[in-house]
């Protein structure tokens, strides 16, 4: 059977929910959320030092969506927008929990994990290398990604990325990544 | 040469470059999708300044936030003044950041280790 995306949406979609969205990411959206982000973290008197965390990871968070969606085939149109994606900000258990959501092509799978599993196995000094050499070696795309995002998060959180891939159909996964807040900072 | 002036935005910084007095400032958030547009004109104003710099120029960058996609078009600003700075004049750049903002401590720290020019980090007390 295959992966329902609604469902794993919706089990996001509780608890101290401060932003859940699906469906196209565009960049006007990334500015929506950013706002209304934002602005609930000043409601809640949130700390600036996590205010900032929490909005430089969504930022990237977002962007990394944006840069590396896959544009959906027709057939998938029914349940799904061309640029679908899930975003899902949340407070739980003393830390805010980015999560954001979307389709991979299978093929790209085991690259973009290996990637992950390699940030998640480095301290501190060795992201912050690794951080410098791709800024300083590795080019922008057209798009104006830069491959920094995840290594950024991971810097920022403190905190190890979580991810799943869940088999969609025989083309597509859906990748999850998680990156966790502490409160306390 | 003309001065570069550009209006701060929700995604990006104001920016004022006076090539007269050799200041140079970025201010506010840095978050485009795609900088690589945002930051042409500024690299460019740089290529031409270099060419006939003052004796001293001073970079005052002040962000909020910038996004990986314009750190590295941040570097490539630095890069220009790096080039002017091994053309021996002066160049300093301040790396202002908020109280308790040790990311962006760190982010300067980051591009001081790897551009050639004196920087200064200056903490915003409020």
């Amino acid at each position: 059977m295959s992966f329902d995306v609604n469902e794993y949406y919706s089990k996001l979609d509780g608890g101290d929910v401060l932003m859940a969205f699906k469906g196209d990411i565009s960049s006007e959206l990334i500015s929506n959320v950013l706002e209304v982000v934002e602005s609930r973290m000043e409601d809640n008197s949130e700390n600036s030092k996590v205010r900032k965390k929490v909005y430089n990871v969504l930022v990237e968070s977002l962007q990394n969506l944006y840069h590396h969606i896959e544009i959906l085939p027709e057939e998938m149109h029914e349940e799904f927008d061309s640029k679908f994606g899930i975003l899902v900000v949340s407070r739980v258990e003393g830390t805010y929990k980015i999560s954001t959501g979307n389709f991979i092509k299978q093929e790209k799978v085991d690259v973009l994990k290996n990637k992950i599993d390699k940030i998640n196995s480095m301290g501190k000094e060795e992201l912050k290398d690794m951080y410098k050499f791709i800024l300083n070696h590795q080019r922008l795309s057209d798009k104006g990604g830069g491959g920094l995002g995840l290594v950024d998060i991971a810097r920022k959180t403190g905190n190890k990325l979580d991810y799943t891939f869940e088999r969609f159909n025989e083309i597509y996964y859906f990748f999850n990544l998680d990156a966790y807040i502490d409160f306390a900072q | 040469m003309e001065a570069l002036s550009i209006e701060g935005t929700a995604k990006t910084p104001s920016v004022k470059f006076n090539g007269q007095e050799g200041v140079i400032e970025i201010k506010g958030r840095s978050i485009p999708e795609n900088s690589i547009e945002f930051y042409k004109p500024l690299v460019e104003w740089l290529e031409e300044y270099s060419s006939t710099p003052l004796d001293l120029t001073q970079v005052n960058v002040q962000l909020e936030y910038f996004n990986t996609s314009s750190s590295k078009c941040i570097l490539d600003v630095f890069k220009k003044l790096e080039a002017i700075h091994k053309g021996k004049n002066e160049v300093i750049i301040n790396w202002y950041y908020e109280e308790d903002d040790e990311d962006m401590l760190e982010a300067g720290e980051d591009y001081e280790s790897i551009i050639r020019v004196p920087f200064k980090m200056i903490e915003i007390v409020e």
